[in-house]
This record gives C-alpha cells, structure tokens and sequence, in this order.
C-alpha cells in the first residue's frame, strides 16, 4: 500500500497553510451547533466570498485566502456560538448570522474587531479583545483541552500537523511494552472515569496476561447528567483518542479497539467514525501500523444510553449483545473481559491524556498537580454561576478559584453576581456529593474529595447559591439513581427506591427524626452493599448533604419548615 | 506432603479444597452463610448481596464470588453484617407481597425463613412499587410478580440449564422483572412447563398451578370413581416432605393415604411404564429392522415433547409415538378396561400424581381424548399431594402399607427406574436384549449405564448389531447432543430424553430438595426399589400379558395404537403459512405471496416491496390474481427482506425481483 508517512502529511499541511492570511473558525461542539453555528460557518463562507476575498475551507492543496474551519468545543458553552479569529485570537460571542458580514468585514478585511460581540466581564462591562483577556479561559490550565477547540476534529491532516500521532510512531516503533507501561506508571496519571485508578498499572495488568487477543475499549459513554467532557473531545479531539488506544494497544499486546459511545452523541460518534476512518486509510490502524509489527483495528459502537452501561462489565455485556447488567468482580476485566479476554476499559479523556504526556514527558506530567493525583482534571461547569461552559484546571485548584475566578462569581436566581451567595457544590454527577463554604479551600485531588465524601467522578461541577434546598438535590439525584438503576442487586435497587420515598417524605412533611436515622443507615448500607458502582455511589448526595446540611434536614422535619422556601409542602400557608 | 493451604473463618482454620469461591468454603466450616442468588450448577450471580463477609483488609466483599485464597481472614459475623443482612431482607420485604399464610410457598418460603433466622422484627420501609397483574395463562406454571425478589434463579435456571430461555430480565430499576418475551404471557412464549425454575424459586413468585381443589370435588362427590396413579419418582420423594431422608421408598404410605382420603382405586403408573417399555421397545426394533427414523427418540417426557415441536420439527418424526406411561394408563382405564363393573367410563375421574408439572399441560392436549373426556383428567403434583394429605391430617409417617389396585398395580423394576435418567433405557435394553437373543440374561447387566451424567453415550450389542444409545436429561444437554447430531460428530440409534437433569426425580413438581445430593438421592432410592421386587423384566410383568392376551392384541395392534399411541405437530414459530399479520382475501387468486414485516425486513425496504407490487397490480388490473399476507418475523433477518411468491423463497429481495417472480409465476 502507498502510505504517506505523518511526517509527509505534516510538512505538505506547514506548507499549504503558509498563505492563509487569517482563519475563523466557528466552533461545532454540541452546544453552539444547538444555537445556530453551522448557519454562521456557512455565513462565513458566503460573506467571504461577497466581500471579493478568497475562502480556504481545506488545505489539502496549497491555497490563498481565508481559511474557514470548524472545530471541537471551545468551552465557554454559556456564550456560544463562538467564533475566534486567528492570529488575533479574538473571539465572539453569541454570533447570529446578520453579525456575519460586520466581522468579515471588520476583523478580516480590516484589522478591527466588533465591539458589541466580545465578551464583557460582568459587573464591570470591560471588553475583553482576545481569548487571553478572558478570566474564564486565562484562569484555566490548557493541556487536554489545548487543541480541542482549536483544530479541524473532521481533519486528520491538522491533527498530524499539530504534532497527533507522533507518541503513536514511537510507541510502535521504538518503545517497548515494558517502557509505555512504565512511562504511564510514572507520569501518575489516574484514570478520568471516576475511580481513579492508576492507568499504568492498570496496562500492565492486562500486558502480562496470557491470552491470545487482547482489547482496548474507550469508554465513551458519559452519562452523567452535567458532565460533557467525553462527549467534547470525542467531538473536538477524536484523534487523540485513537492515538491514546493505539498506544494501549501496543502496551498490553491488544489488536482490537472498540470506541462505545453514547448513541444520542450523535456528532461525537459521526466525528470518531471519520477519524477511524481516516486513521485506518492513513495507515495508522490496520497491519502493521508505522512499519512496525503492530495490528490494531477500531470499530465504534453506539450505547444505548443506559448510565449503568459505564459500569465497565456492563458496557462489556451490551457490546456481547447482553443486557446491561454488571458482573460481579473478580475477574475484573483485565483479566477475563469482553468475550472472556484480557480487556483494557480507559475512558476518552484518560485515553487522550496519552499523547499529551508522551508529548510533554511523564515527569513534567507529574509536577502538574498534586503528589496523588497528576496532570489536569476537566469539569462541566453549571449551576448558579456567571460562566458556565467545560474547564481544565490542574488537580490542587481550590475552588473557590474555580468559583470565583473561572466560574466569574455566584449569582442570585436573577442573575446577578453576588459573593456572599455561595451555599455549596455538588461535584461528580449522580454520584458524587455536596461540598460547602468550609470547603472552598480544599485543593482538589482523588483523595482529598472522597474523604469529604464526594468524588471527581465523571467531572460534573454545579454551583448552587443560597435558594437551593439541599434536600431537594439530594432528592433530584436519587431519583435519577432510582431511575437508571439497573436493578440487578437487591440493595442498589431497593435502596434507591426507598431513599428517594424516605426524602420524598422530608420534603413534603411526612418525616421525623427517626427518618433521618433510617435514611443514614440505608444510606450507608447502599454504599458498602451494592454490587457495582453505581449503587456504591448512589446514596453520596444523601449522605454528603446529611453530614454538611443536616440542620436544614432537621429543620424539614422539626419545624417542617424549608429554609430555602423551595419546598411546596412546607411553605407557610400550604 | 505438601501443607494445605488454609483461611480463617471466624476465628476457625479452615484448609482450602477444590473449592469454587469463598461461600463453599465457609458453608464447609458449617457456617450457613444466606444468599438467595448462588446455585452451585449455575453461572454467579452476585445479586442478593446476602453472603457479603468481612475481609481483613479488603472490607465487605460478597463471597460467592471471591475466590478462596490462602490467609484471607474472614468474619462471617460482626454487628455490620448482621445489620446489613437484616436491612436487606426489610427491603425484599418492603415491597414484597406478604401474604404469607395463603401462600402456595407459606411455611417452606426461604425468604419468610430467613427474615425470621435474621430476626428481622419489623419493616420499617413502606410499600412504594404498584401491586402487578398475576400471569396464570400457562395451564402448568404460575407467575406471581408481586412475590418475586429478583434473584434471577430462575432465569440462570431456564437459560444456563435448560437451555430454553422463556424468561429473562426485562426493564431497569424499580420495573426491573421476570418475564417472557415481548411482554407476552407465559403460555404465549418459548415456555415447555418443565418446572424447573419453580424448584428454584426461593419464595412463591413460580409455582405449579394447583389441581386440589378439583380433585377434592371429584373425591367428595358419590356419583364419580376417582382413579389415582402414581409415578415412580413419587414413591422416592414425597416423603421428604414429611421429614424423611431423600430416597425413602414410601410407597406403601402413599396408597394408604390416597384410600383414606377417597380414592376408589389406587395404579401404579410403573405398570403403564412396563407397557411402554414394550411398546416401545417393539416400535424400536421395528426401526431397526426397516433402518428408518433412527434414532429413535424417547417421547414419555411431556416437556421435551413441547420441546422438540418448537425447536427441532426435524425430528418429530424421530420421536417414539407411544404416549407417555400416564396417559397410557389413563385411556385404558377410560376405555373398556374399567376399574369395577358397572362403573360407567363417564364417571370416572382419573388423577395422576407425578413429579411433572409439564403433564398439567399435557393432558389438554386434543390427542389425549380418546373416550370419555381427556384420558387424565387432573394432574398432582408430588407437593399437591403431600399439600393434601396435610390438609386430611394424615399422619403420614404412622400409616400402614397398603398395596396397589390389581390388574394395574403389579410393576416389575423396569417400569420403576423410569423415573431415572437412563431408566428407560435400561428397561428397553433389558426387553429388546431378551427378545433379539432369545435368552434370558441378568437385569443388572444394563447397570453400567448408571452414572449420573447428564449426557451419557453407551455402546451395546443387540444381536449382530452394535448400537450407540445415548441418554441426555436437562433440555439444556438436549441441545448439546442434537447439535452434534446436526454436525454429523455422532450418530445414534436411540436417545433417551428427559427435560429435567437427572430426569423425573428432579421434575419440576417434586419437593424442593433441601439435602446435598439429593438427585443422587433419590435415583438411588428408585434402583434400591428395583432390586427390591421380584420381577426386573417388562415382559414377565403377568398383567402386562393378560392385558395384551385379553385387550390388546399385541404391541403395536390397532387397539394399541389408539390407545397407547400418539402424534406430533410442530409449532416451530416461524413458518411461511403461519403468523399472518394481514390478509388480502381474493377469491380467485391464483397465486399468494407473504411479505415479512418483522422489524428488520421492514427496515430494509419490505413496505416499499409491498406498494410497489400493490401499484404493480392495480395498474396491470390483476389485483384479484394474487393474495397478499403480510407475516411476522421469519427469522432470516440478516437475509432479508424476504418475500414468498408461490412455493418460491426469496431472500434479500428487491421489487424488481418481486415484480420478475410475480409476471412468471402470472403467466
């Protein structure tokens, strides 16, 4: 087969950029599509043209003009659609079509920029001109996220031009087993899906196994409501996934990959679809990938969107074509996994996490961060703050800069930013749990979360501000748990159902003191009694809301009375 | 010598054999660790969450699925476990239906057993799921959703064991259930009524439709004569439910019991099993000497009959025809050979008492009427009767030995060990083995089959021939043998087929054993009742004789056929003539087409085949010419769509194809 090597594609790209004079590009992560990107990009494309200039929209030949691209997430999801404009870095806000013809002309023709659509902190009113004058991105630490909304995800040729698939070549090619598994044990790196466990080791497990096939799973299947992290670099990245599952592969001497995403992701799994495409017709999967002796496939397969199907036996029953029930463990799946083989589960951004630390060396991977927990971690930012969107922050960031810096500050329900109003911060979806005031300090890792009683999980960060019943969160998670519940063990499936009654009882009147006792109980039960992660999990937002908020527990069921006035039954009068 | 490797169990060493996983070795320090959900036969489960133990260091771990490993220090007991073990039964119990005292299960229910071994005291849950409609369509086996706990014994039973898979888990969290496929009911799906998931089920969510009542009626009223029959696989378990140990032959307990409590005239259905030892064993040789429909296939088992009429129509010509022994019993009684004279055949009500809950359905069965009404009138389980003589206050254990009614109560052994896996077998071997040689031999030599599997192949030698006989019980190791048929990896001339492992003793309708071994038990106790009689040899039975001298003629007469002998029809689901989702009723039609609208024909274009040909017609005015049905599923989903236009199957169909096919079959 005639295989243009990465470093042909990589020059062929230098070279057909060089007479791009600006490039604008719309960024085509969920979000923004959601709110009319894809009519802006092709009111770029259209304007451009009108104002007499030349449109690029590929550099696959060498060509002058304007080049007009999409990319993954840019994050700041609250103000989208955003469109930047390179080399300024000056970014948009909330673009509509009719702002189209007023930035072509302004920022490309001209070297101006349109005030009206940068971004202005708020309280102040300043504009801020460029991507680095903004607190929400300038207050981040860009490692994983750093290409994510920058590159063309649809464009295999960008991703090799920005440096993609150089840690693959030399995974295959020059390193051994042994030395990736090692470099991964020593660059620290956890696993992103919520436990945490280290990634190195967990590859070397799976390498010293006896068996003739091995797999690589990615484990695209983010269910948590709030957390989106898999779901941007699947769309914004997904070749550095596949860079991260070859690299895998080779470690533990797999020859076959399975991306399992989300069905309803419907663009993260159009964009992985093509990238493995194009990776396999670059010769970067398939036999005897880079020259050497290594044969990796990818296919892709679509979850039906149950959330106990990240539990990773679960997912692997769906991909067997069973039902999605976990399995107890031992075996674990390293060591007997999908059809009885010795199977790696990482999830996206574990697994993209890869090639970043090939790329900057596992101890400059190690020194971001804290001694147990290396590297960046991502959040979905949400709630009753002034900047939502996805942000990457190194692990030992408190939050209060999260809050305060990032987030822009808390805000009352109507929308203004007011500091005093801070209340708490659920973290870690569904099955994480509720920190408070007390906490804001609390450089945040794997181990100094789980030891108040959340967890990192899949990345869900919801600021609540001083209107919120902490008993009604605790009520709307359980319910989702009782929901999504598989139902298999007795205790995961039972407990739920009778946690949500017992805090259905709190909040509309029906409980006592003695209800307390029994919800804490149940709740602890749950935790050390279920089968698989999602029960273990489940009773966190009870359990962490009782230990942080019991006052406005015993308020509900003492005074029947809701400090937050939320809820209906114990409104004065009802 | 190696030193054993040892764990500690609640201060106690206790050495690590062979054993699968921590709860085996913790049961063997004679600690009865709960759980629900752990069968030994069966895959792990790890769903009960009731043999969760301490492990130093490694915190609460569920020791069924642990494995045993040197050192491990356990704790079966601490203040956490105990208020665990209880928070988990308050919650089955929370929502579980409690009505205890009325429950088919009540007083032998594992959960109101433990509940009360845990000293669970009160609940302090409330009742949140909604009450769920009771499944009674099946005329064998009843499903009570508002009883089950979910354990999915009885799921892992159907599908790893039997191989049947009519149940599974369907819907999530607090929907989670049992059920048949696509919300049918039980009669509707893939069920044979083997039972065995009733056996299973710790509490009374599965059980076999009781026949009590009506057989009480029949009992108390003058103008009927109440015939009973009793299957061998009774006589070696019944007592088991009046604490005596598996095996016990209570044979003579049991005819005393049913003339107490009103039977007019008590069979034994070993006498039938002698006749169809004959029966069959003359149809075999009969084969053998044609060389067709080899191999023979045993057909006494009604579970595996509905079996082989879903799955393997192949074969049905393969099946034995002769009835199972009951029912051969039964039309004999019912026609002519009346128990009394003066007995009217319209009067008589024949009961059997098996360990079969499948024969509950097996009577209604059309081919089963030849008379007077079915043949069998009511069925009783091994439990049902010991539910009954409960209910007289029989003290069982106290009552003397009565013997059975003449002419159909004289058995040899070979009619007994049909109840064993192998059994009929054994019995055939012995019958052909004489009649081939003209010699007597020894019973025992055929004993060699006894080993207890599941799939057992023998080599005998009848005459000039060497045969290969195989025995498989469970429908699971059925599967097993027929698909190395299929393969052509092995060939037999006779297979002996029974649905349950170790064939009627463990039927669906005995007494859920509660010893260890207890198949091997119980097989044991019905070889013991072999060697304990006189005669081992169908064709010395005297009655069996006379009754062919006076009645029958001779094995395989007319007489014989109507009244020993039976048909099939398969019911495989999907055919071409069958499942019609609509019909275009044309008189003249000379041709008929079925289009299939399951899921993914449809998917792959059969709607727009289906108006292409409608247009096609209209416009060419012979719309009456041809009948069109659309059908459900044909089960060639990867092959489709697929369409029948006369006799011709065709798969993976285009209209063009259709419109060709449709213009020459036309012409």
């Amino acid at each position: 087969m005639n295989q243009v090597s990465i470093e042909d594609r990589k020059n062929t790209y230098e070279k057909n950029s060089k007479k791009i004079i600006k490039r604008v590009i719309i960024c085509a992560g969920t979000g923004c599509v959601a709110n009319g990107a894809l009519g802006v990009y092709k009111e770029f494309l259209k304007e451009i043209k009108k104002s007499g200039q030349q449109v690029v929209v590929s550099l696959e030949a060498e060509a002058e003009g304007y080049l007009v691209s999409q990319s993954g997430c840019q994050r700041f999801c609250q103000k989208g659609p955003l469109v930047t404009i390179f080399p300024e870095r000056i970014v948009y806000c909330l673009v509509k079509n009719e702002d189209v013809a007023e930035i072509v002309e302004k920022s490309l023709v001209s070297n101006d920029v349109v005030n009206r659509l940068l971004y202005k902190k708020p309280g102040y009113g300043t504009a801020c001109r460029t991507i680095d004058d903004i607190p929400f991105y300038n207050r981040q630490y860009r490692l994983l996220l750093e290409q994510c909304g920058y590159i063309d995800p649809e464009d295999i040729n960008e991703y090799i031009a920005c440096g993609g698939y150089e840690a693959a070549q030399k995974a295959c090619t020059k390193l051994t087993d042994l030395e990736i598994c090692r470099l991964i044990q020593d660059s620290g790196l956890r696993g992103r899906g919520g436990a945490g466990f280290p990634t190195g080791e967990k590859w070397n497990i799976a390498r010293i196994q006896f068996a003739g096939r091995k797999y690589i799973i990615c484990n695209g299947d983010e269910g948590d409501p709030g957390a989106f992290i898999d779901r941007s670099i699947m769309e914004g990245n997904p070749h550095s996934v596949i860079e991260g599952m070859i690299i895998a592969a080779k470690a533990v001497g797999a020859d076959y990959g399975i991306i399992y995403v989300r069905k309803v992701y419907s663009l993260a799994v159009k964009r992985t679809r093509k990238a493995v495409l194009d990776a396999a017709e670059a010769g970067i999967l398939g036999k005897n990938i880079f020259g050497s002796n290594i044969n990796f496939t990818i296919i892709v397969v679509e979850g039906a969107g149950a959330f106990v199907c990240g539990e990773e036996t679960a997912l692997i029953a769906t991909i067997e074509g069973k039902r999605g029930m976990p399995q107890p463990k031992p075996p674990f799946p390293v060591q007997e996994g999908l059809f009885g083989k010795p199977t790696v589960i990482n999830n996206a951004e574990t697994l993209s996490f890869i090639p970043v630390i090939f790329k900057i060396g596992a101890e400059a991977f190690r020194n971001i961060g804290t001694v147990s927990s290396s590297g960046t971690i991502s959040f979905g930012l949400t709630g009753h703050v002034a900047n939502t969107g996805l942000i990457e922050v190194p692990f030992g960031t408190t939050l209060r800069h999260i809050v305060n810096e990032i987030a822009g500050g808390v805000v009352a329900d109507d929308g203004t930013v007011c500091g005093i109003n801070f209340k708490a911060v659920q973290i870690g979806g569904p099955s994480g749990g509720c920190l408070t005031q007390e906490h804001l300090d609390l450089p945040i890792d794997y181990d100094s979360l789980k030891e108040v009683g959340a967890m990192v999980g899949s990345g869900g960060l919801v600021v609540l501000n001083k209107s919120t019943c902490m008993v009604e969160i605790a009520q709307f998670f359980m319910r989702f748990a009782r929901k999504e519940s598989c139902g298999k063990c007795v205790v995961c499936r039972e407990g739920t159902i009778q946690m949500l009654a017992l805090l259905t009882d709190i909040v509309e009147g029906r409980a006592n003191l003695k209800t307390l006792d029994l919800l804490e109980e149940l709740a602890n039960i749950v935790q050390v009694g279920s089968l698989c992660g999602l029960g273990k999990t489940a009773p966190n937002p009870v359990l962490s809301t009782l230990r942080y908020f019991r006052d406005e527990y015993i308020e509900h069921v003492v005074n029947k009375r809701c400090p937050a006035g939320k809820c209906a039954a114990l409104q004065i009068g009802a | 010598m190696s030193k054993r490797k040892m764990l500690m169990v609640d201060h106690i060493p206790v050495p690590i054999g062979d054993e699968r996983n921590l709860l085996e070795v913790i049961r063997k320090a004679n600690i009865e660790l709960p759980t629900f959900c752990y069968h030994s036969e069966m895959s792990i489960y790890g769903a009960c969450r009731l043999c969760l133990v301490e492990i130093e260091g490694r915190g609460l771990q569920p020791a069924c699925s642990t494995l045993p490993e040197e050192g491990l220090v356990i704790s079966t007991n601490t203040q956490q476990i105990r208020a665990m073990r209880r928070m988990i039964l308050e919650l089955m119990l929370a929502n579980h239906q409690g009505d205890c005292p009325t429950c088919v299960k009540g007083g032998d229910c594992q959960l109101q057993q433990l509940a009360h071994r845990m000293g669970v005291a009160k609940i302090r849950f409330s009742r949140v799921k909604e009450r769920l409609r009771i499944d009674a369509s099946s005329p064998a086996i009843i499903h009570d959703p508002n009883k089950c706990i979910l354990c999915g014994d009885c799921v892992r039973t159907c599908n790893e064991i039997q191989g049947v898979g009519a149940i599974d888990f369907a819907y999530s969290g607090s929907e989670f259930a049992v059920a048949p496929c696509f919300g049918k009911n039980m009669a509707q799906g893939e069920c044979v009524a083997c039972g065995q998931c009733s056996l299973v089920c710790p509490t009374g969510a599965l059980y076999a439709r009781p026949s009590i009542n009506e057989v009480w009626a029949a009992l108390h009223d003058p103008a009927k004569t109440v015939v009973a029959q009793i299957d061998p696989a009774v006589r070696i378990a019944l007592g088991e439910d009046f604490n005596l140990a598996a095996g016990t032959i209570a044979t003579g307990q049991i005819v005393s019991a049913l003339r107490r409590m009103g039977f007019d005239f008590v069979y034994d259905t070993a006498f039938a099993a002698d006749l169809m030892t004959i029966e069959l064993g003359e149809e075999f040789l009969e084969r053998l000497e044609k060389g067709e429909r080899l191999p023979i296939i045993t057909s006494c088992c009604p579970a595996w009959v509905t079996f082989a009429e879903q799955h393997y129509p192949e074969y049905l010509d393969n099946l034995s025809t002769c009835r199972s022994p009951h029912q051969m019993l039964g039309a004999l009684v019912k026609n002519k050979v009346t128990p009394a004279k003066g007995v009217k055949p319209e009067d008589i009500v024949v009961v059997s008492i098996m360990p079969c809950i499948a024969k509950k359905g097996e009577v209604l069965r059309p081919e089963f009427s030849t008379g007077y009404g079915r043949d069998v009138d009511y069925v009783l389980t091994t439990l049902g009767l010991s539910l009954m003589i409960k209910e007289a206050g029989l003290n069982f254990n106290q009552l003397g030995q009565d013997s059975f009614d003449m002419p159909f109560g004289f058995i040899t052994g070979a009619g007994v060990i049909h109840g064993n896996s192998g059994g009929v077998t054994e019995a055939v071997a012995r019958y052909v083995s004489e009649k081939v040689s003209e010699k007597r031999s020894d019973y025992y030599v055929y004993s060699n089959m006894r080993n207890g599997a599941e799939l057992r192949e023998i080599k005998v030698t009848l005459g000039k021939n060497k045969l290969n006989l195989a025995v498989a019980s469970g429908l699971g190791s059925v599967k097993k043998l027929i698909k190395k048929m299929k393969k052509g990896q092995a060939h037999y001339d006779f297979i002996e087929v029974k649905a349950c492992p170790g064939g009627c003793i463990n039927g669906g309708g005995q007494p859920p054993g509660k010893e260890k071994n207890i198949k091997a038990k119980r097989s044991a106790g019905l070889y013991d009742n072999d060697k304990m009689l006189q005669l081992h040899k169908s064709r010395e039975n005297p009655y069996i004789a006379d009754l062919y001298e006076r009645f029958l003629e001779k094995p395989g007469s007319q007489i014989a056929r109507k009244l020993l002998h039976t048909h099939y029809q398969s019911k495989k689901r999907v055919y071409f003539d069958m499942n019609n989702l609509a019909r275009q009723e044309s008189k003249q039609a000379k041709l008929e087409l079925s289009i299939c609208f399951g899921t993914s024909c449809l998917v792959k274009g059969a709607q727009g085949i289906y108006s292409g040909i409608n247009q096609y017609l209209n416009e060419n005015k012979s719309l009456d010419k041809v009948q069109i049905n659309t059908t459900f599923c044909y089960e060639k989903c990867s092959r489709g769509p697929v369409i029948r236009i006369g006799e011709e199957v065709i798969e993976a169909c285009t209209l063009e194809i259709a419109l060709e096919e449709i213009g020459r079959q036309l012409k």
